[in-house]
């Protein structure tokens, strides 16, 4: 081994161990900025290692460097552009775009190792996989953005023959990995394997539900990992290896998690057919026993009240009222009320996605309750003042025989009294009635987010004069 | 299998075990910057897509190159931008 390379692998390594550390001090909300930039020091350190390594080797061509400089400014300009401009409610969205052309980029890296001359085994195989995930991942996540921009439809779409379509893709693209592995393959049989798996990907994603699209978004980031990792086979370089390994682990996580508190299995989500992004409109009053309330007789509760908890749904973002519900907060926390806010781990539209929409709108973090710490805290509470969630409420969770049945869900009904600033008795994705809205102490104020909270908060203004 | 195949998937499978450890102890709050920033390091893949283009001799494979290039660019930086834009604003209670 000669000494650059030592250099480069030792600088590899280095770069590997950034990312953990920088991953690691994610665990706390006060140095997970830190923690982004030591990851973003790795990643550094990486790429001038990568640039050493280029160099030592003889260097490429000048066309090479004009390409490899051109690429570089290309994506970086497109990235950085993107990222300053994105409004925090499209946030899924554009980590979903990032995620497609990362699973591209890993496609692509496998194309010249499985184009003729065939490599050896211990690279077909690997690369085969590289090609094979990350163009999955590539058409799958582009199709899971376009559904939550609005570009797709968010229904399940379904393809009429897409499984006739899709076991045919699976067997050109099954013959076709089969020659490439035996490294009898030519350059047909990859452009065949490369549409047969982006097309798979188009169909794979299209039947699922716009509500299930961040827990196919956190699973495709698995998948970009994987392909990353196995590209890290292919070109010979533990940092890929490394860094697709933990980034594969964490989607695998996160989709866990997103999956359990939806109350989802993975399987039910792919097969599709759920949700459909938005919320149907039913008439409003369909239940009689529904108490309303008026905003002077909701700021009277809050304004005395010795504990409140606000448990905000994305129907509080769609309303873009994140602002109005914190001057609410800050006015009655400013009178001495202790107040907190519940979040359901899928409020939003990810995972955490209502945490980054409350921290935009100056709520500390130090306010914001995990699930468990909000169902600690709501028997203690005076007033749950619940705006834009529905289906993460309702008690009905905890009985057997409901749609929703086993569903983590926060116990707003423990508080001593519930306010609820919905516009209608309109169901959630479940298309269940919620118990909450009909039990005796809840209190319905009907609004928009934004005007009851603005009115609620105009009330107890006046009130304590 | 060769010792170096070996080796790399002892990297592979124990990248993941620090993955499970170190991603289990991220608070739900911080779950969507922290897929962000997972995201971002994927895009690594820079580094393959530059070896990649490195070697490149047709003008298939200088095309092959240019993609993977600006599309993993555009991963790392927008990746990074966006997370460390979200981070910023989160903030503890005393600081106001």
């Amino acid at each position: 081994m000669s000494t650059v390379d030592t250099v480069v692998r030792l600088a590899y390594l280095a770069a590997a161990v950034l990312f953990v550390a920088g991953l690691h001090l994610m665990n706390s909300p006060a140095t997970a900025r830190r923690g982004n930039r030591v990851s973003i020091a790795g990643m550094a350190v990486a790429m001038a290692a990568t640039l050493l390594l280029v160099v030592d080797s003889g260097g490429g061509t000048a066309l090479g460097w004009t390409i490899m400089i051109a690429g570089t400014a290309v994506g970086t300009g497109a990235g950085w552009a993107a990222a300053r401009a994105v409004p925090m409610t499209a946030m899924p969205q554009l980590v979903s775009v990032f995620n497609a052309v990362g699973g591209g980029a890993a496609a692509l890296v496998a194309v010249p190792e499985l184009a003729p001359p065939a490599a050896g085994a211990s690279v077909r195989v690997p690369a085969v996989l590289d090609l094979v995930i990350g163009a999955v991942t590539f058409a799958g996540s582009l199709v899971a953005a376009g559904k939550l921009q609005g570009l797709v439809p968010g229904r399940p779409v379904l393809v009429r023959g897409a499984r006739v379509l899709g076991g045919g893709l699976a067997v050109a693209a099954a013959v076709c990995a089969g020659l490439l592995l035996a490294g009898s393959g030519g350059g047909v049989a990859l452009a065949i394997l490369a549409v047969a798996v982006l097309a798979a990907g188009v169909l794979l994603v299209l039947p699922i539900g716009g509500a299930d699209a961040p827990v196919v978004i956190s699973l495709l980031n698995a998948c970009t990992g994987t392909a990353v990792a196995m590209a890290g086979f292919v070109v010979d370089s533990n940092v890929l290896i490394v860094a697709g390994a933990l980034v594969g682990a964490s989607g695998a996580i996160l989709t866990g998690l997103m999956a359990a508190a939806m109350n989802r299995s993975l399987g039910a989500i792919l097969l599709g057919g759920f949700g459909t992004g938005d919320e149907p409109a039913t008439g409003a009053g369909a239940n009689a026993a529904v108490r309303a309330i008026q905003a002077d007789d909701a700021a009277i509760q809050l304004a005395y009240a010795r504990k409140v908890i606000v448990v905000p749904g994305y129907g509080l973002a769609a309303a873009q009222a994140q602002h109005a519900m914190r001057e609410l907060a800050e006015l009655l926390a400013s009178r001495g009320t202790e107040v907190g806010y519940a979040i359901h781990p899928v409020a939003g539209r990810m995972p955490g996605h209502m945490n980054v929409l409350l921290a935009e709108a100056n709520v500390p973090y130090t306010q914001m309750l995990e699930l468990e710490q909000a169902n600690a805290e709501l028997p203690q509470a005076d007033v749950a003042l619940v705006v834009g969630a529905n289906d993460v409420t309702n008690p009905a969770a905890r009985r057997p025989g409901t749609a929703i049945s086993g569903m983590p869900i926060l116990d707003v009904d423990r508080a001593s009294t519930v306010i609820v600033i919905k516009r209608s008795m309109g169901h959630g994705y479940a298309g269940i009635d919620n118990e909450l809205y009909t039990d005796p102490k809840t209190a319905m104020l009907f609004a928009d987010a934004r005007a009851g909270l603005t009115a609620l908060t105009a009330a107890v203004k006046t009130l304590v004069g | 299998m060769s010792a170096g195949l070996l080796a790399a998937l002892s990297v592979f499978v124990l990248g993941l075990l620090v993955g499970i450890e170190v991603i289990g102890k991220v608070p739900a709050t911080l779950h969507t910057p922290l897929m962000s920033a997972t995201n971002a390091i994927h895009g690594v893949i820079l580094a393959g897509a530059l070896l990649v283009t490195a070697v490149a001799g047709t003008a298939a494979e200088y095309a092959v190159g240019f993609l993977a290039t600006a599309f993993a660019a555009m991963n790392v930086v927008g990746g990074y931008v966006v997370t460390d834009r979200m981070l910023g604003m989160f903030r503890p209670g005393s600081q106001r």
